[in-house]
């Protein structure tokens, strides 16, 4: 389905080849003097596959980057796979032909560094914290990680082998706060759609997500998110077969601009 | 009786007449092919490369075990914990599919009704359907703001997710179905002639089941029992759906296996390999006893 909305995009494309140049030009200029100065200079002639593998958390603001991307280098073509960073590292590690890795955790960086499968020192683009996520309307006043304590409560945690889970211990342990959740959830997105079901009162998710959800859930701040950072490291690829392209989109994540879309999806600068 | 003796088979045929015909031919058929020797080439090359196929992956996680860390791995109380939670929920599951299973089973090969294909088809739906769809669907129906789920929580106070009972549930609705396929196709292989004799000799329907269609289908019901349990002690999708993860209460051995993949393969290998231990034995002991007894 993504295959065809691109096709069609691209023929789009073509039709309005001299429009689409003009915007190209003018809008690469800046984020590509940034850091890419060997991309730069061919930035003009960049065209083919980047394929780019990113963590869950990311889709919304990389599926908005993929399209600046495809813009800013016509001839280009931005194929993104999202899922869990635990199996992304596994299958980039596995010989799956990707580009470039950006990570939510530096743990799961490190099993793709550690492999040799990076090209360079990866680099931290964004960070996210943790919010707690409540029923609308906030039925049960929760105002604080400690709130969560109360046994009247049915609070879901990520578990602690992912990475939303060991930084929610991170920020109870930070805080002395002993929480019995009714759940370990797999993965973030779970956590979450217990509470979008209604199943559970709580949980504790990242800020991005919580936004994501919209007005399904709301969201309640707590200061012990600061002690459980999580840092996104992204990287090229040592067996990417189109380095320059996937430079030029590391580079993009980088900029300002890339910077802003991130921002508008919840994350935070690094 | 022996396999080269169709003229004997024959014999016991007529003597006890009905029911036992179509068993008896079918026995004799099976063995004219054995008897004039091996299997032909072009099946048995596909149906070696089919067991190593299935196999392999088995072996591979033997080869692969941290067979050296084992003991500490195996230790833990969190994986008895996990495992003594898969046996009971198993078990738990499995019984429930017994008491409205079976029932299930006869109403589906004995009662005509109108719409019996589609009871069918819905009954086995379980079957085919991703165990996350089901999970889902439970959550819909039984969850804390599900349709029944709602009242129940209203009337009794009674949340089923995040419970040990959710996972028997979870576990039950994906199992169940494997019970009831095998017990009606036991049942319609049952000739429906005892239970009339017993009836005309003055026995109720429901003792006529109890008393001769039940002892009749026992083989049957054992097997479709043990795959079910089977399947229960497998389930996974469902299970972390419907009932969460939480160590000593819902977390069952697949989901601690998923979990500990993220973080720690090694821990992973060595769960699935008890996992996979104990449903050889299970399937292994009882196969022989039932599964060929039906």
């Amino acid at each position: 389905m993504t295959r065809s909305v691109r096709r069609t995009r691209r023929m789009m494309k073509v039709t309005g080849a001299g429009a689409a140049a003009l915007l190209g030009l003018s809008a690469c200029s800046p984020s590509g003097s940034e850091s890419a100065t060997d991309s730069g200079s061919a930035s003009g002639g960049l065209s083919g596959q980047v394929t780019v593998f990113a963590a869950a958390s990311l889709k919304e603001s990389f599926t908005k980057l993929g399209k600046v991307f495809e813009k800013e280098h016509p001839g280009t073509e931005v194929t993104l796979s999202f899922g869990g960073s635990d199996a992304l590292a596994a299958g980039i590690t596995g010989g799956a032909p990707a580009d470039v890795f950006a990570s939510a955790s530096p743990r799961t960086m490190k099993v793709v560094t550690d492999a040799g499968a990076a090209s360079g020192t990866p680099v931290t683009f964004v960070r996210n914290r943790l919010e707690i996520a409540t029923l609308p309307g906030n039925p049960g006043k929760i105002a604080s990680l400690k709130d969560l304590t109360d046994s009247g409560l049915k609070v879901v945690l990520c578990d602690r082998t992912v990475p939303c889970g060991a930084a929610a211990q991170k920020a109870l342990d930070a805080s002395g706060l002993k929480l019995t959740p009714v759940s370990y959830e797999e993965d973030v997105k779970s956590a979450l759609n217990k509470v979008v079901l209604k199943e559970a009162d709580a949980a504790v998710v990242y800020r991005t997500d919580v936004q994501a959800a919209g007005d399904k859930v709301a969201g309640v701040e707590f200061p012990e998110s600061a002690d459980a950072v999580n840092d996104y490291p992204i990287t090229v690829l040592k067996e990417s077969q189109n380095a320059g392209a996937a430079k030029a989109f590391v580079s993009l994540v980088r900029s300002a601009e890339g910077r802003q879309v991130l921002a508008e999806s919840g994350f935070l600068k690094p | 009786m022996t396999s080269s003796s169709p003229g004997r088979a024959d014999a016991t045929d007529t003597l006890t007449g009905g029911p036992r015909r179509g068993r008896v031919r079918f026995r004799s058929d099976r063995t004219g092919p054995r008897g004039r020797g091996g299997a032909p080439l072009p099946l048995l090359l596909p149906a070696l490369i089919g067991l190593a196929f299935l196999v392999l992956p088995l072996v591979a996680l033997l080869i692969r075990a941290p067979w050296r860390s084992m003991p500490d791995l195996l230790t833990s109380s969190e994986v008895w914990e996990a495992l003594r939670l898969s046996l009971v929920c198993a078990t738990a599951a499995t019984a429930v599919s017994l008491v409205i299973g079976v029932p299930l089973a006869w109403l589906l090969a004995r009662v005509e009704f109108p719409g019996r294909g589609l009871v069918r088809a819905l009954v086995t739906l379980p079957l085919v359907l991703p165990p996350v769809v089901g999970g889902v669907a439970l959550l819909m129906a039984l969850g804390r703001n599900g349709v029944v789920g709602r009242w129940l929580d209203d009337w009794f106070g009674l949340t089923l997710p995040f419970t040990t009972a959710g996972v028997v549930v979870a576990e039950a609705f994906v199992a169940m179905p494997f019970l009831v396929i095998s017990v009606e196709g036991t049942l319609r292989a049952a000739d429906p002639r005892y239970e009339e004799a017993a009836t005309t000799l003055g026995a109720s329907r429901f003792t006529a089941f109890r008393r001769v269609t039940l002892p009749l289908i026992a083989p049957g019901i054992a097997a479709g029992a043990v795959l079910a349990w089977a399947r229960a002690l497998g389930e996974f999708g469902a299970t972390i759906t419907f009932a969460g993860n939480f160590p000593g209460r819902t977390q069952t051995m697949p989901l601690a296996v998923y979990l500990a993949l993220q973080n720690d393969p090694e821990a992973a290998i060595a769960l699935s390999l008890v996992l996979l231990a104990v449903s050889i034995a299970v399937l292994a002991g009882l196969r022989d006893r039932w599964m060929t007894a039906s």
